[in-house]
């Protein structure tokens, strides 16, 4: 057993699509494209792609690094790559980033054809739905018929189980990790006081704040910090920032003062310097839309029944955003329909983000999972 | 308790092939890979330990991380053919809670238990030490069962229950036993109903 390695060096692609998709929106795009990344070598038969999708703020870049930014690491670098629990000797990896997203893929940023300008607001609402057409078209393009396995986690999860519902013939397994099948009311107003913080920043400018040369990085920051704090535990952010005071005292002033303070506007900064508002909006939209038993009057039993792949879904204990019991509903529409599901709730301290994380148990049952899984 | 697997034939042996079945405390999964080998049941284990939960994973059976303790609320009424708890209920506080919740959710229940009332156990005690056998391998400080009961204890509860005992099958080191099963026989296995 060698130990474990990074996949090294990684490249993004790009693929253009020139026909049109149609938008469960109503919208269509004429063409758009596509960026992506693959690890591991697809093998003859073809048998052995594992899509793996991204989650609000995630991208294609999964693992490894790139050869001008080494410390640029893949989101779930700790999952992939060769002995790894996602073994690249043995599967052919895939990361994509998503339609509307902000790492090139086409998005709000990009030129609409239609003006010549970036599309800003003006980008249709896309689904995970649709998503998940576009990244069939992108397997279509490689040369993959059916999927080993389709992974994600949070709404990356939302969009392995879609995948089981919309391309059953094409995913032999799916992992749902950290995800439910929609957001709870809670969820979504999270989402709509992060969308209000952008919506409202005077440098919004309606979302064409590119042609302004502006962004709206105070609503962004705002939007982050409020997401952040739900990632995260109460007793993890207890743990690493308690009601440390940076002067030691109270001084009686906005300013920061509590390291946990410090610590979200950083990470806010950080965030509102590389992500676009735009995007950030439609994704939380993305995330709020998402019910696949809404077209089967809520009835997740019915909605599931067209799945045929072998499930694997994983909550963790103190996840509160998307917390067991959704996992749980998940688990139960499966057993209804008698399909192969595994369920794992996993105990980990540090909240939704678990998922991100390299929790031993977590990585066994993942790892049994993939080696059980015939290439 | 890798020693006692002889109950497994007895539970594949009520089990008609195709069945679904639901395995309580199912371990690494051994049973129900046994029972997919021999009657193609569609099974599904319920274990609340991450490390067989794993083992389940790697022996390709379906597994449900569920503390049993709380019941089985999320399994619907009557939808398993078989429910079974092989050598777990004895490690169950809340024995009267799973069995209901057993009849509950499937047609009929299996369940298999040490039988603490076996003659060599009894000898144990009136040699004033805790029993430890091959039924009941631990030492009394670090043993996971925290009932102790006897056949005649369990045909007590399934009587106040309402429980319906359909078939009762004893061994003693994996002979069967016939006669006198309460002294005799160091584990039973029973095939129960609703009434």
């Amino acid at each position: 057993m060698t130990e474990p390695q990074s996949v090294g060096i990684v490249t993004p692609q790009t693929a253009h699509f020139a026909e049109p998709l149609a938008l469960r929106s109503g919208g269509t795009l004429a063409d758009y494209d596509l960026v992506y990344e693959t690890y591991g070598e697809l093998n003859a038969a073809r048998s052995n792609a594992v899509l793996v999708c991204h989650a609000l703020s995630g991208s294609h870049h999964v693992a490894g690094v790139y050869a001008d930014d080494t410390r640029n690491v893949g989101w779930w670098d700790n999952l992939i790559g060769p002995g790894k629990p996602l073994d690249t000797r043995k599967f052919f990896v895939i990361g994509v980033n998503n339609l509307g997203g902000c790492y090139g893929s086409t998005g709000p940023g990009s030129i609409n054809p239609a003006t010549g300008k970036p599309w800003g607001a003006d980008f249709p609402f896309v689904t995970v739905e649709d998503w998940v057409d576009a990244q069939a078209r992108l397997a279509d393009r490689l040369g993959i018929a059916r999927f080993a396995a389709i992974v994600g986690g949070s709404l990356g999860g939302m969009q392995a189980l879609s995948w089981a519902l919309q391309y059953p013939e094409r995913v032999g397994h799916a992992a749902v990790i950290a995800s439910a099948p929609k957001l709870t009311a809670q969820n979504i107003a999270f989402n709509e006081v992060a969308r209000q913080a952008i919506l409202t920043d005077p440098e919004f400018h309606g979302g064409h704040y590119y042609e302004h040369g502006v962004v709206p990085a105070r609503g962004l920051k705002l939007a982050r910090m409020i997401g952040h704090i739900t990632y995260l535990s109460d007793d993890s952010m207890g743990e690493k920032f308690g009601r440390s005071l940076r002067h030691g005292k109270a001084v009686y002033s906005y300013d920061v003062e509590f390291e946990i303070e410090s610590y979200l506007r950083y990470q806010g900064d950080k965030f509102a310097g590389y992500f676009d508002a735009n995007t950030y909006l439609l994704t939380t939209k993305t995330l709020d839309y998402f019910d696949p038993a809404f077209e089967h009057g809520g009835n997740l039993n019915a909605a599931l029944a067209r799945a045929s792949a072998d499930f694997l879904v994983v909550s963790f204990t103190t996840d509160w955003r998307f917390s067991p019991a959704r996992s749980h509903e998940i688990v139960y529409a499966l057993l209804h329909n008698r399909r192969n599901v595994s369920y794992a709730e996993i105990d980990c301290p540090a909240g939704h983000d678990s998922f991100l994380l390299d929790d031993p148990q977590y990585h066994a049952l993942l790892s049994a999972w993939f080696d059980r899984i015939e290439v | 308790m890798a020693a006692y697997r002889y109950d497994y034939d007895v539970i594949a042996q009520w089990i008609a092939p195709g069945e679904k079945v639901l395995d309580l405390g199912c371990g690494d999964g051994s049973l129900l890979k046994h029972l997919i080998a021999v009657r193609q049941v569609q099974g599904y284990g319920v274990e609340n330990d991450p490390d067989k939960l794993i083992a389940c994973v790697k022996n390709g059976v379906n597994a449900i991380q569920v503390d049993m303790e709380n019941g089985l609320s999320g399994f619907e009424d009557g939808f398993f053919d078989h429910v079974i708890m092989s050598l777990s209920l004895q490690a169950m506080h809340n024995t009267q809670g799973i069995l209901a919740e057993m009849l509950r959710v499937g047609r009929e229940a299996v369940v298999s238990f040490p039988n603490f009332g076996y003659w060599r156990h009894r000898q144990s005690i009136l040699n004033g030490r805790m029993p430890v056998s091959e039924s009941l391998p631990h030492q009394w400080f670090n043993t996971p069962n925290v009932r102790f009961f006897t056949i005649a204890d369990f045909d007590a509860l399934c009587e106040l229950n309402g429980i319906a005992v359909r078939e009762r099958l004893a061994f003693d080191e994996g002979k069967i036993v016939v006669e006198e099963p309460n002294f005799l026989a160091s584990v039973a296995v029973y095939r129960l109903g609703r009434d």
